[in-house]
């Protein structure tokens, strides 16, 4: 029997992390990644980096890559697309459609317009499109190279000086930054080939690409969170810069007055009652989260920054200015 | 109104599915164990647990076969199990391989597809195929009849409905049959297709590469011999997922996003005239409606009982924003029982610790299978 288990002698070898070369600053590099878990709080650190960015007079774009417009939520609903859609002074978004990337590719890769038109009209071509592994992930890795490219590939493409991708959800995130080494390996010969190791290379440079982990103060995140940092560097090949603690309760009350309010938690008036518990509960969680943080500080080798909860109805805009204003 | 425990009777199959880091996973294990402890043999297959989780539940050294749950370590915790719990942490890949090994008509075309290039990077990494898998195995031991009743905790995609497409994805990229004949030049069919197939071809060979094209090709046909039997236990999937005794549990959070995420996925649900059970919004701010005050006279309140102006202050503004986060999650279940035409919205307090051991899934539990009147009253005396 051959074959049963992944056998990596057939791939590619995941690159050696330099660390002898000087890093620049996180948000100095030309492309960023933002991951972590599902419901984190992805696209609103995504959003508020792009803002802080901007702010520093950088000219920014945001990327979303799982159509499901986040960003543009924040922006109040505003539909993005496969546009570069001006958000803010300086900041611009996109949401990348693997098939409308796929188009642009090809456009750019054949010059011959009647070669193009066939190709695209051809059931076979969608088809094999649709059939290779990892071909969408990998012309939405090349849109976003793109994007981070001084010299623009496509038309009067306008320059960024930083490109921030709100990346898939964890398990997946490791597959999409890992698909352009894979793709490398299957497609060994061909134009792709050498486009697939282009985009390796520059996404495991730590000079140009950074990588962010965003994390909950919570067990699961946690966990997660230090996993997926010993995931992108043992399978992906690349450090994490920083990690971003979201969500991160204020400590209003000290442990005596946490007694104190013990005693006014079994009070008859039930307003008052009721405020006492909140302010118990208040601080039960915060001391939780400061567990979770020291735990995580533990476990990770990159920075932890922490965010603070925001008590925001829905976050929006002005959500996403305060934590611009809190990154540091 | 419902608890868990009446939207569950009777059925064979339950599905929790809702978008990433609403927690899917410890209300798929706290419904398990309800109905476990109920008298039923219940098994919840889950993907990704928890560390903790999975220690707790004993899961430590779990492959792709069901175990059993010590029911002592339930008894600790209050519940007394009438019935069985048994969890299964799946693996997408081992599924795949084992369903390719179950189709191939002999050990030859079984290895040709497990060695092949292409099938390796579709089994680990294609988008669906864990999905696909986690319904294969839900199919599997549904066929097995071993349980009462399952409960399947989805995969935590981004987009909640992947699960969904995935068994039709997934046989339309197997189906590739048809392109084959193009994959030789000379075909009859590529002949009958005419130059535009032809030259596509040659198009797409140029850019990806000759050997992916012929890796994908010898894909196609180490594996022609086993669509038929994929695509039959793809129907029959669909089926099963369709039938009344199955039943759709959409799990969110209160926040905006996960609510129209929720209400996206219900669409779906019976777009697709899948069963929907009801809905569980967890991490609930509870319960504003019956604490409403004014935030003047409650600081004063505070300060006399307190003897302290500048910490009253404090937990008054506290409160106040804890009130306006309740509200905030009362205005949006609101709009989302609206939206799913249903009353019988469960909500799971945002309890002061974190859920990740069985202390936390037995208070959990004790919601989920609560009335509605009993939850409120519960969550009033924590309140």
């Amino acid at each position: 029997m051959r074959g049963y288990s992944h056998d990596s002698s057939l791939f590619l070898p995941t690159p050696k992390i330099a660390r002898n070369c000087p890093i620049p600053d996180f948000l100095d590099k030309r492309l960023v990644f933002v991951t972590g878990k599902g419901g984190v709080g992805k696209t609103t650190v995504a959003v508020a980096l792009g803002l802080r960015a901007a702010s520093e007079g950088k000219r920014t774009i945001v990327c979303e890559v799982s159509s499901q417009e986040n960003a543009s939520r924040i922006f109040d609903h505003t539909q993005v697309g496969f546009h570069e859609v001006e958000m803010a002074e300086n900041l611009w978004a996109i949401s990348i459609d693997p098939d409308e990337a796929m188009r642009e590719y090809v456009l750019l890769q054949l010059k011959v317009r009647a070669m193009r038109d066939l190709l695209f009209r051809s059931r076979i071509f969608t088809y094999l499109a649709a059939a290779t592994p990892g071909l969408k992930e990998l012309v939405t890795i090349g849109k976003i190279w793109e994007l981070a490219q001084l010299d623009r590939k496509v038309k009067r493409g306008r320059k960024y000086d930083l490109v921030i991708v709100d990346a898939p959800a964890t398990g997946h995130g490791i597959g999409f930054l890992q698909t352009p080494r894979t793709f490398a390996s299957i497609a060994r010969v061909g134009p792709i080939h050498g486009q697939a190791k282009t985009l390796d290379r520059f996404i495991t440079d730590h000079t140009h690409t950074g990588v962010t982990i965003v994390a909950l103060p919570e067990e699961m995140p946690v966990n997660e969170s230090a996993a997926l940092e010993q995931d992108l560097r043992s399978e992906v090949g690349v450090a994490v810069d920083r990690i971003y603690m979201n969500g991160l309760y204020p400590e209003r009350f000290s442990k005596q007055e946490a007694e104190r309010l013990g005693e006014l938690a079994g009070a008859k008036d039930g307003l008052a009652r009721a405020a006492a518990r909140a302010a118990l509960s208040e601080h039960s969680r915060a001391r939780s989260q400061r567990a979770q943080l020291s735990r995580l500080r533990r476990r990770v080798e990159a920075p932890v920054k922490t965010l603070p909860f925001l008590f925001e109805p829905e976050l929006g805009v002005e959500a996403a200015s305060q934590l611009a204003r809190r990154l540091h | 109104m419902s608890s868990v425990g009446e939207i569950l009777d009777g059925k064979g199959i339950c599905i929790c599915a809702g978008s990433g880091g609403v927690g899917k996973t410890t209300t798929s294990a706290a419904i398990a164990a309800g109905m476990a402890a109920r008298g039923l043999r219940v098994c919840v297959l889950t993907i990704d647990p928890a560390k903790r989780l999975a220690d707790s539940l004993g899961l430590r050294d779990l492959d792709n076969q069901a175990r059993q749950v010590d029911p002592k370590l339930f008894e600790r915790h209050g519940i007394e199990m009438k019935g069985e719990l048994w969890a299964m942490m799946l693996d997408a890949k081992a599924t795949f391989d084992e369903l390719v090994a179950r189709q191939a008509p002999d050990e030859e075309a079984r290895d040709r597809v497990l060695g092949n290039r292409i099938y390796q990077q579709i089994s680990n990494a294609l988008a669906g195929s864990q999905e696909y898998m986690a319904m294969e195995k839900l199919f599997e031991l549904h066929t097995e009849g071993r349980f009462d009743l399952l409960v399947l905790d989805t995969p935590p995609t981004r987009n909640a409905l992947d699960f969904l497409d995935a068994p039709r994805r997934l046989t339309q990229f197997i189906e590739g049959r048809s392109l084959r004949v193009f994959m030789r030049p000379t075909g009859l069919a590529a002949r009958v297709a005419g130059r535009g197939a032809s030259v596509a071809l040659s198009v797409f060979k140029r850019i990806v590469g000759f050997d992916l094209i012929a890796d994908l090709a010898e894909f196609f046909n180490a594996f022609s011999g086993m669509v038929d039997g994929f695509q039959a236990r793809a129907k029959r999937v669909n089926s099963l997922l369709a039938d009344r005794r199955t039943c759709f549990l959409v799990v969110c959070g209160p926040q905006g996003e996960p609510i129209d995420e929720a209400v996206y996925f219900h669409r779906k649900l019976v777009e697709a005239k899948l069963p929907f059970g009801g809905v569980i919004v967890n991490k609930v701010h509870y319960p504003a409606e019956r604490l409403r005050g004014d935030g003047g006279d409650l600081r004063a309140a505070l300060a006399k009982k307190l003897g302290d102006e500048e910490l009253a202050g404090r937990v008054a503004e506290n409160f106040s924003d804890y009130q306006a986060l309740a509200e905030r999650d009362a205005r949006n279940i609101e709009h989302l029982a609206a939206e799913l035409r249903t009353k019988g919205v469960i909500r799971v307090p945002y309890l002061d610790e974190d859920v990740h051991d069985l202390a936390g899934l037995a208070e959990i539990n004790r919601y989920l299978f609560a009335s509605s009147a009993e939850r409120i009253e519960m969550a009033a005396g924590r309140a």
